[in-house]
């Protein structure tokens, strides 16, 4: 089971709290990631990349084992603790705004 | 006894403000999409329980929260909002050709005719319909094809503000995009027009025929008398009497031609509404004093309307979506300001008093007559 930890306004449009559990098959990358989420949470779709090109939204960073991944090839496989589920991955809203 | 619904879009959410036809007593419900760039919040006409907003962020995009209880509960629709094929581009503001991108939506209208028609205005400017209650939405893109290229966007952004649908005619719809200017269709949206013969900018476009460029603010019309619209542009308070074909200024006695909202009152097609702000660089009431102008000639003779309004030190501006009118009776008026309150008028304007005085700044007013 991967884990996803989502900030708090995605979590409020995914209605849910705490952690969200993805069963991914194939390797595990972001792009499969945030392929699984959005087929299980519509409402994010378009929140975290953008719908048509899959392009990262420009304040949407994503963290794993304490690495930035958010400049990474998207099909990049994620660390094996995150795709034994050890790990999280992190969608974090970058502090922007002074 | 009939009741009213004011919709308060704001920098930090949505609040839904109700009362009784006698509009003394105020109930403050929310913050809706806490925290979210509320843009727009527009009940259907047909359906007045069924609610649309623009919920909008910078970090996560757009989405279209949609309500059929009156704003009690809400569920998103579709947030897809893709321009129709390659989309092109449009003049930036150093004067280069810069991609049209899709930002957010700035306004909502449902349709005055179809229960399940809605249309939305975007940033970058484009016109977006849905037949499903926005389930889906697609782009008209008739409307970029008239001279897009030259479009540049104002200090806020290129957005589509306003949606003006014509009772009698399903198939006439206005538009007025910041900074491009106002526009007609006549056939539903498959070919648009300019309407911006008659506009005087001369500081930003020295050809006073230009077609397109024209900053136009707000426009607004009575629903009886849909061929005379009233526009509060960066510059000028102007009419049009047939249908955008040419305007006239009425600022007349204004103390300022600067400003952002207008509206209309719900019973007397003559009697317009604006509020001067001063000058475009300061972006507050001249003088500190919140004033309402009241015209009720069409125009060109304006009262100042003050009892209940700050008249002194109040520096808050009041933004293009952000007055509207109620169709009670006795007509009221209601704006809210980027200091966070809402004020009210039971009487068209005579008497001031806030429904609520601590909001976030407030983007936009629309009110639901309720019976």
């Amino acid at each position: 089971m991967i884990r996803v930890v989502l900030p708090q306004h995605l979590r409020t449009l995914a209605r849910v709290e705490g952690e969200v559990g993805l069963e991914i098959p194939g390797p595990v990358s972001v792009a499969a990631i945030l392929d699984a989420l959005e087929a299980r949470f519509p409402a994010l779709r378009g929140a975290i990349r953008d719908r048509d090109t899959k392009k990262r939204r420009p304040f949407i960073r994503f963290y794993a084992c304490e690495e930035d991944f958010s400049h990474a090839p998207p099909e990049s496989p994620l660390p094996e603790a995150v795709a034994q589920g050890r790990e999280p991955l992190r969608i974090v809203g970058a502090m922007a705004g002074g | 006894m009939s009741s009213v619904r004011v919709l308060v879009g704001t920098k930090k959410g949505a609040f839904i403000l109700t009362s009784d036809g006698k509009r003394e007593k105020w109930k403050v419900d929310g913050p809706h999409f806490a925290g979210w760039e509320v843009y727009h919040m527009k009940g259907s006409p047909l359906n007045p329980d069924r609610l649309y907003a623009s919920q909008t962020s910078g970090w996560f995009g757009q989405q279209i929260p949609r309500s059929d209880d009156g704003g009690k509960t809400w569920e998103p629709v579709d947030n897809h909002f893709a321009y129709v094929g390659t989309p092109g581009t449009h003049k930036w503001y150093d004067g280069t050709q810069h991609p049209w991108e899709f930002k957010r939506i700035w306004h909502l209208e449902p349709s005055l005719h179809d229960a399940e028609t809605v249309y939305a205005g975007a940033e970058d400017a484009a016109f977006f319909r849905s037949a499903d209650g926005g389930k889906s939405w697609q782009e008209l893109p008739a409307l970029r094809a008239v001279k897009g290229d030259l479009w540049q966007p104002g200090a806020g952004g290129m957005g589509l503000h306003t949606i003006l649908l014509d009772p009698a005619n399903s198939k006439r719809i206005y538009i007025a995009i910041s900074a491009a200017g106002a526009f007609r269709t006549d056939d539903g949206g498959e070919s648009w027009k300019p309407i911006n013969q008659g506009l005087r900018s001369q500081y930003e476009l020295p050809d006073p025929k230009a077609e397109v460029g024209h900053c136009v603010h707000s426009i607004t019309l009575h629903p009886s008398r849909p061929n005379v619209l009233f526009m509060q542009k960066h510059w000028d308070v102007l009419r049009t009497d047939n249908a955008g074909e040419m305007w006239r200024e009425v600022s007349g006695n204004l103390p300022t031609d600067f400003g952002f909202p207008i509206a209309v009152h719900a019973h007397e097609p003559e009697t317009v509404y604006v509020v001067p702000i001063k000058s475009d660089s300061e972006h507050f009431p001249p003088e500190g004093k919140l004033r309402v102008y009241r015209s009720r000639k069409g125009g060109n003779e304006w009262e100042a309307l003050t009892k209940g309004l700050p008249q002194s030190d109040c520096y808050v501006n009041v933004l293009r979506d952000a007055m509207s009118v109620d169709t009670l009776d006795s007509c009221g008026v209601y704006f809210g300001t980027t200091g966070g309150q809402v004020y009210a008028s039971a009487d068209s304007g005579d008497t001031w008093a806030p429904i609520v005085r601590d909001l976030p700044a407030v983007l936009s007013v629309e009110v639901q007559t309720l019976p």
